[in-house]
């Protein structure tokens, strides 16, 4: 799967499942700041993530993704293998 | 309440026996987790089919990671994801404290505080994304007011009602209530290990003069899983026939 596409999913994820506006998302919104997703909300989108994708995404590294664009990096990680 | 899958752990005997029928004769689909007591397990399990209902038994020690996470899959694969979860799982090692051993200790704060930490953990994963969920902790009157010869059930179940509170502020948002009940003295085997002496010395102090039953904590509890009870969150309910207040 190529970053067009992951990036693409995970736009209609945050639209789908957490009801943020559209034009409001870029690789470098910040999750908390720019988007107003609680901290509970993050944790949603990665549980969300690991079913589209399914991949698993360990906690420790949940913790360093503050961002679209390193959502989408460990996204990309993941499926490298 | 029809269709909900509902866990009630430690659901073989006692009050989680109760509480487990209750909530099939409300229409949810139930497993009942056990420990040690297999039999009596597929004893309740048998019951409520007998009666027209969907129940499954399912073997784990609930203080166990592991065993968690087996079980939550063995449910999930049975019946569907837990939406309905209750912490009932509890045992008593009584002892003063100063002759309480640390085995005492932390057997008893696994097996009733542990566990709860786990399963709930473990259900709410699933009750986000439904976006619906209920959980509902069995505390004791003895989390509140302490007992002498409980200090570690006591400290258990004061834990409980800590972990009640602050779950029901992290998840209210997503449609999750998260409550506890808190009943006093039941007439179950636990109580009746006090042996008579200690249960009519207890007597005086019920304002209703008597032992509560397993039902009556149930029907706590099937009102705090149904949806009339959509509006309470972070709550305590006290069953204890006026032994506290």
């Amino acid at each position: 799967m190529d970053r067009a596409t992951v990036e693409a999913k995970m736009t209609d994820l945050l639209v789908d499942e957490l009801g943020l506006d559209r034009g409001k998302i870029t690789m470098g919104a910040k999750f908390e700041e720019d988007l107003e997703v609680d901290s509970l909300g993050v944790v949603e989108l990665l549980m969300a993530l690991e079913d589209t994708f399914g991949v698993s995404i360990p906690d420790e590294e949940a913790e360093s993704i503050t961002t679209v664009g390193q959502a989408v990096d460990v996204v990309m990680e993941k499926l490298a293998g | 309440m029809a269709g909900r899958v509902a866990l009630v752990t430690g659901g073989s005997r006692g009050i989680g026996r109760a509480i487990a029928e209750r909530l099939a004769a409300d229409g949810c689909r139930v497993a009942v987790n056990y420990h040690t007591r297999r039999d009596a397990a597929d004893e309740v399990v048998a019951g409520i089919r007998s009666r027209g209902g969907e129940a499954i038994a399912v073997g784990g020690d609930v203080g166990d990671v592991e065993a968690v996470a087996a079980m939550f899959a063995a449910i999930e694969t049975a019946l569907g994801p837990v939406e309905i979860l209750v912490n009932n799982a509890g045992i008593t090692a009584d002892d003063l404290l100063l002759r309480m051993k640390p085995e005492a200790w932390e057997a008893v704060i696994r097996t009733n505080l542990d566990s709860a930490y786990l399963c709930t953990r473990a259900a709410v994963r699933g009750m986000l994304k439904a976006k619906w969920g209920r959980v509902i902790s069995i505390t004791s009157v003895a989390g509140i007011s302490g007992n002498p010869g409980q200090a570690n059930y006591a400290a258990a179940k004061a834990g409980l009602i800590g972990l009640t509170k602050s779950v029901a502020k992290e998840v209210g948002s997503r449609g999750i209530t998260v409550n506890a009940v808190a009943p006093g003295f039941v007439a179950t085997d636990m109580t009746e290990a006090l042996g008579d002496s200690v249960r009519e010395a207890a007597l005086p102090a019920i304002a209703l003069g008597r032992f509560g039953t397993p039902p009556e904590i149930a029907a706590a509890v099937g009102y705090l899983a149904s949806d009339d009870a959509a509006y309470v969150t972070g709550h305590v309910l006290v069953v204890d026939g006026g032994l506290s207040f």
